[in-house]
This record gives structure tokens, sequence and C-alpha cells, in this order.
């Protein structure tokens, strides 16, 4: 199958906690892959290493075969500017806090990076945003202003954002988190539509009946490195590491 | 000497007390900004030799800065003081506000969060791009009761150009006072202030309305 994106051997070190060691994983096209694991394992910072917004100290990371970062003697050497501009085309985010821009309204806030960064036209990027929205419930939010929504429409409105890039990959990274558990809801909605449109998705979350739920791969994550992943049944429902037990334990416990 | 005549006179200066207000916002405003980035550089001399620059600015009277930039020359380099007086002052001015209007801006983009960067990062915006219509928009909107704040001072400051005798209204005043042994011209310069400061206040008022369309 396809590999839309590969990270191999990653290392991430902040200062001389080493956050990810010798990580490696892949996604392939139409895949949803879910990132579990305890809180400081990584899960984030292995997302922000594969969005370019964080750089990994060693390894490589690779979209549809172009190399954003390649492994020269232990260290990852990053490709071009214009390389990594081409890149960051491929992927989008989805941040916890949304991040949406307050002083644009809901469909400037997607409007504005295809037209700026793809410079596509306006009429057809107006009709494109206004179908995500309409995909999204929002139909009614197009002139609103950030603060005006509640915390899940926002983050409804920065899913749209990131669809309207057309990205190959889409990467949430705890979608839900800062939400309450209604508003949770109407995302794991959004993203389940997505995931049944083949929509390639790498999502970090603490839902778990979710990541069961939607996902075709489910990784857990501990102390920087993998220490199981498989079937999301298999992992979650019979995981066999003992701090993959531990911690599904713990949060039934909860 | 009647009163109106008194305020006859010094309406005279008003238009070089003008001067001194609009040329000074028109120049510090955008050396304000430079000196902002140059502060904030990554480069640790930039950074040092502009943090100097503030502290100076900052920790001296306007009114020695001012006979500093008109006289120096003179005493420095042996050259003629300037005839147009106009051009000292506004140059003192505008490198004492541009201080200011540094760390005001400092403050303002210091202030947004991390996300907003990262966001238009993310969504392919350039640096430029990015700073341009995501963070300055919004950087503008925050600083905007601290920048009226230093408008307001500037209004009062520019009585400081008596100091080397240009003839803005102040300075008028201040000779009336002086050969007609009378308080009125002060209380005169006080009401021109008043009013000046009520109406930028109206516009400042106007700005922060139009941008709080958002939050």
């Amino acid at each position: 199958m396809n590999k839309l994106m590969e990270i191999r051997h990653c290392r991430k070190q902040f200062g001389y906690a080493e956050v990810l060691t010798d990580l490696s994983l892949s996604v392939t096209e139409g895949q949803v892959l879910s990132i579990i694991g305890p809180s400081g394992s990584g899960k984030s910072t292995l997302l922000r290493c594969a969005t370019l917004l964080e750089t990994m100290d060693g390894g490589d990371l690779i979209y549809l075969g172009n190399y954003a970062a390649r492994d020269v003697n232990g260290k990852a050497v990053y490709s071009s500017p214009e390389e990594l501009r081409k890149i960051r085309g491929m992927f989008g985010l989805v941040f916890q806090n949304f991040n949406l821009f307050p002083h644009y309204s809901v469909l400037k806030n997607i409007m504005e990076a295809p037209m700026l960064v793809q410079k596509r036209k306006e009429k057809e990027v107006r009709e494109e945003a206004l179908a995500l929205l309409e995909q999204m419930g929002l139909s009614d939010k197009a002139d609103a202003y950030p603060w005006q929504l509640s915390g899940g429409q926002q983050q409804r409105v920065s899913i749209a954002r990131a669809l309207a890039l057309n990205p190959k990959i889409l990467f949430f990274d705890e979608p839900t988190s800062a939400l309450d558990p209604e508003l949770t809801g109407e995302i794991l909605r959004v993203i389940r539509k997505l995931a049944e449109k083949k929509m390639t998705m790498v999502i970090v979350t603490h839902e778990m009946a979710f990541a069961r739920d939607v996902s075709d791969w489910v990784v857990f994550m501990n102390n920087g490195v993998i220490v199981e992943e498989g079937d999301p049944r298999e992992v979650i429902d019979h995981p066999t590491h003992e701090r993959t037990i531990q911690f599904l334990r713990r949060l039934q416990e909860k | 000497m009647t009163i109106w005549t008194m305020i006859t006179k010094m309406s005279e200066g008003l238009g070089r007390t003008c001067a001194i207000f609009f040329l000074t916002l028109l120049f510090s405003l955008p050396l304000g900004m430079l000196v902002a980035m140059l502060r904030m550089s990554r480069n640790r001399v930039v950074s040092a030799v502009t943090k100097v620059y503030i502290a100076v600015l900052r920790g001296t009277p306007l009114m020695l800065q001012l006979l500093a930039v008109t006289y120096g020359p003179f005493y420095l380099f042996g050259s003629g003081v300037a005839r147009e007086k106009l051009i000292p002052v506004v140059i003192a001015f505008s490198l004492n506000y541009a201080a200011y209007f540094a760390e005001i801006y400092r403050g303002g983009i210091e202030s947004m969060s991390r996300g907003q960067y990262e966001a238009a990062e993310v969504l392919g915006y350039s640096r430029i791009q990015c700073f341009m219509r995501i963070i300055l928009p919004q950087v503008i909107k925050r600083i905007l009761p601290s920048v009226t704040n230093e408008v307001v001072t500037l209004v009062k400051d520019t009585s400081m150009a008596f100091t080397v005798a240009y003839q803005e209204m102040f300075t008028i005043g201040k000779q009336i006072a002086n050969s007609q042994t009378s308080f009125l011209p002060f209380v005169i310069a006080g009401v021109f202030y008043f009013v000046f400061n009520a109406v930028v206040g109206f516009i400042m008022g106007r700005a922060e309305k139009r941008l709080s369309y958002y939050r």
C-alpha cells in the first residue's frame, strides 16, 4: 500500500530529556491511525515533529516519497524551505485549542489560506468553503466571529479550515480535550464522517471508545517509544504489554 | 493686553504645536516598530544595543534630549545651531517616543499566543504574511489603550519645545506671561491642551470601538 507519511528512527530531545527514542511510524492512504498513551509519553511531540512545528534531532520524515528531513549520521537534516513549503501543503493539523484567527469571520478563517497560499480563485474557494461549512453543520455561521461560537463549533470551523487546503493527511492533536463531553460527541461525529470518506487521519486522543471505533490502527506510546500497536480491538480490548494494561485499567477506573 | 489678543497670538503658535505632534507620530510610530523588532532580534548584540537605546531614551528627561539634539552639534562639532528648530525638535521627540512605542509594541507582540503563529505556519503562511495578517492586527487592538496614553502625553509634551525657544503655542504663551506679568496665558494654554486631548480621546475611542467586533 501507498505510504503517505513515514517517520523513521525519530529522535527528539528537550535539553537532556529524551522525549522520543528511535521511533518509527508510517501511515498508508485511507488509514485512520490513533495514538494513545499517558501524558508526557511524547504523543504530541511526535505529532508536532510530523507537522514540522518541531524539528527532530535525528531520523527521516517522508511525505509521499518527498523527504522533509533525512538522517545523516544520526542527525536529521531538513530540506530546503521551498521543499518544506511544498510538503506543508500535503498535511493539515487540527489543534487542541482550535487556534482560529479571532479577527476573521468564520468564512475568512477558512478562505484566506487557499487564496493566499495556494493562489486559488476567490469564487471557487468560497463555494468550497460554504460546502465545507454545510458539511460541518455550520451554514448559518459563515459570517460569525470565533468568539460567538461554542468550543465544538470553533473546532468544526478549524477542521473545515484545515480541509479547505485539500490535505492528503489530517492530523488531530487531542481535538476534544478542550471540550465538554457533549461537544466532544459532535467533533467525534465529524471525524467519523471523514473516516467514512476515506480521509487519511492521525489522531492523538484520550477517547478510547472512539479510537477503537473509528481507527484501523492504534499505537500505544509510553516514554517516547511505541510500546504496542495493532488492530484497535486487539490493543484496547486485549492489551499484552504491562504498561498498556496498566494505562487502560486506570482510564476505566476514572 | 486683552485676553483676545493673547488668544490670537498664542493661536499663531498652534500650527507649530500641531507640526510637532503630527510629525512626531508620523516618524515615531513606525520607528518604534523597527526598534521593537531589533529589541526582539535573536542576535544578542543587536538586542543589547537596542536595549541600551531604550534605557537611555526612557531614562533621561525629554527636555535634556531636546537640548542635546538642538545644541549638541554646536558643542560637539562647532557647527551652527539649526535656524529651523522644528527639525531638531521633531528628531528628539521621535527618538524619544519611538523608545516608548517600541516597548508597547513588544509587549503586544509577546502577548500573542504561540498557537496563532503555529496555525498560520501549518496553513502555509509565510512569516511576513503571518505577521502582517494574523499577528499585527491583533496586536494593534491590544495596544491601542496604551498608545492612546502616549499620544495624550505627547500633546502635552509639545510644550517642552519652549526649552529650545521654538515658537509653538506654549512658548509664545510663556513669553506673554513674562512680559505682561499675567497668569492668564497659562490658563489659555491649559484649555488649548484640554480641547486638543478631547479630540484625541474621541478619535482613539472611535478606533477602539471599530476594533471591538472581535475578542
